[in-house]
């Protein structure tokens, strides 16, 4: 995928200037950057999800060789889920609290395609196993999961599909240390068995040091530096970046 | 010592969350408390505070005059802990004249690095990093004997984070607080305190300074727990 110069605003208010970047198949681009960065827009830019009052107002975005910057609620849909997952940093409230994970994961799933309630079972089964997720979590209520659960809930509902890019918004920030890293190896090994894009928003550096091949620096909206991980961590051009590096605590 | 925490136990319904925590706090001292989501530390910060009762075991703080003057606590969102339909200037002057301590705002303001101004904003108007500024400005204006801070750096991004972590390590030095930080990010120990607990699962696996903790760690969980950091080249 592909974004060109990319701005958005919300009424008046300009919140992403101009930003670029794009994303081979198969890798992985972090947008890391502080609060009030627009590092969450720009993900809510791709995934058609701005809201009312959020609008490009100017750029293209690209996504497996089509224009995808403006689409009609239709086509949104057909790519949605399907071509393009997304998982959010409370994996766990984006599950309607009162219904079974597996029903919800099941009725997604068949907008987009004619699977069987067995064909599903099994192929949420053996998804499952891969994410170190037990199969019973199908037939709980979302409250009943613990945080890493249900961020692993929200990986299998994004990936059930094989979709050829993942947005992730902070999928691993409201988790304690050893399961932040369970989840960061689960995404990882995503990547190795599906070839997998994955677009992710983090302010955590050091999970953006462990994912990431590319990574974009955002601050106050603008685009601050864009490299490698190797680049913007050994040899960070901009003093922002340099700060930013600098804050993180190490052992 | 300033602070005893002596044989400690709660259960909330049957699950055990603290099983039998004993230590001390030096007078001036930093101790951190590090543990994951769940082990117990924020009901171990709320019953050394005695905003929980324990089932068992005691705390017992070696100063005078009233307790809840002389332990103060910040939490991880200090716009929750500011009442928002009063001024910063009003929610810090509260406690200097409950207790009747001759400070000033403008001073306590200051001293956390805030413009006097910030005296008539409410908490909505500033951002999280500030309202944590004010929310220490409050808390060491009345000079306690103990600070706890539960998470008070966690909801801060980066950079915020450290500049708060040192405005609280200053302070404490400066005005010989004793500081009780508790977090889940044990890499912000280092810079700040002079030992560290590792809590797990309701029990207390580890103690020692930090070099001690990070170096050589007897426990397995605090082993797991380094291992989780993602700049550990072991990790992956």
């Amino acid at each position: 995928m592909r974004v060109e110069n990319i701005s958005v605003a919300y009424g008046k208010k300009r919140i992403v200037h101009g930003v670029n970047f794009s994303v081979k198949h198969g890798e992985i681009l972090v947008i890391a950057g502080e609060s009030g960065s627009g590092k969450s827009t720009i993900l809510k830019a791709i995934g058609g999800l701005l809201g009312k009052g959020g609008a490009i107002i100017d750029g293209q975005i690209f996504f497996d060789g089509q224009e995808i910057t403006f689409l009609s609620d239709g086509q949104r849909r057909k790519i949605s889920g399907d071509a393009i997952g997304m998982i959010f940093q409370n994996a766990g409230a984006s599950f309607c609290p009162i219904r079974k994970i597996g029903e919800q994961i099941f009725e997604s799933v068949r907008s987009h395609r004619d699977w069987t309630h067995e064909e599903f079972r099994e192929r949420a089964e053996e998804l499952m196993q891969k994410i170190n997720l037990a199969a019973e979590v199908l037939d709980e209520y979302p409250f009943k999961l613990s945080g890493g659960m249900a961020q692993r809930a929200g990986i299998l509902a994004a990936t059930i599909l094989e979709p050829k890019l993942l947005l992730a918004d902070e999928p691993t920030s409201a988790l304690d240390a050893v399961t932040q890293v369970s989840v960061v190896k689960e995404l990882l090994k995503l990547r190795e068995r599906q070839k997998i894009s994955i677009v992710m928003v983090t302010h955590h550096m050091g999970v953006a040091w462990r994912m990431a091949d590319k990574i974009l620096i955002m601050r106050q909206g603008s685009p601050v530096e864009f490299g490698t991980r190797e680049e913007i961590f050994n040899a960070p051009r901009e003093i922002y970046t340099q700060e930013l590096i600098r804050a993180v605590p190490r052992l | 010592m300033i602070l005893k925490v002596e044989h400690i136990r709660k259960n909330f319904g049957d699950k055990r969350v603290l099983d039998d925590i004993n230590f001390s706090v030096a007078a001036g001292e930093c101790v951190g408390i590090v543990g994951l989501s769940g082990c117990g530390k924020s009901t171990l910060a709320k019953i050394i505070a005695r905003l929980l009762p324990s089932d068992d075991g005691q705390i017992i703080l070696n100063s005078d005059g009233a307790f809840y003057r002389n332990v103060q606590m910040i939490f991880q969102t200090p716009e929750d802990s500011f009442n928002p339909r009063r001024t910063l200037g009003q929610s810090i002057a509260e406690p200097l004249e409950n207790y009747g301590i001759n400070a000033r705002v403008e001073d306590l303001l200051r001293e956390v690095g805030l413009p006097a101004a910030y005296a008539e904003r409410y908490p909505r108007e500033v951002s999280g990093g500030e309202c944590q500024r004010a929310a220490i400005a409050r808390a060491i204006g009345v000079v306690p004997k103990l600070l706890i801070c539960d998470e008070a750096t966690s909801a801060l991004d980066v950079t915020i984070q450290a500049q708060i972590v040192a405005l609280i390590k200053k302070l404490c030095v400066e005005k010989n607080i004793a500081c009780l930080f508790i977090t889940h990010d044990l890499a912000l120990l280092p810079r700040l305190a002079d030992r560290v607990i590792v809590l797990h699962l309701g029990k207390i696996v580890e103690e020692g300074t930090p070099e001690q903790v990070i170096h050589a760690a007897k426990s397995p969980f605090t082993r797991q727990l380094m291992a989780s950091n993602f700049f550990a080249e072991e990790v992956f």
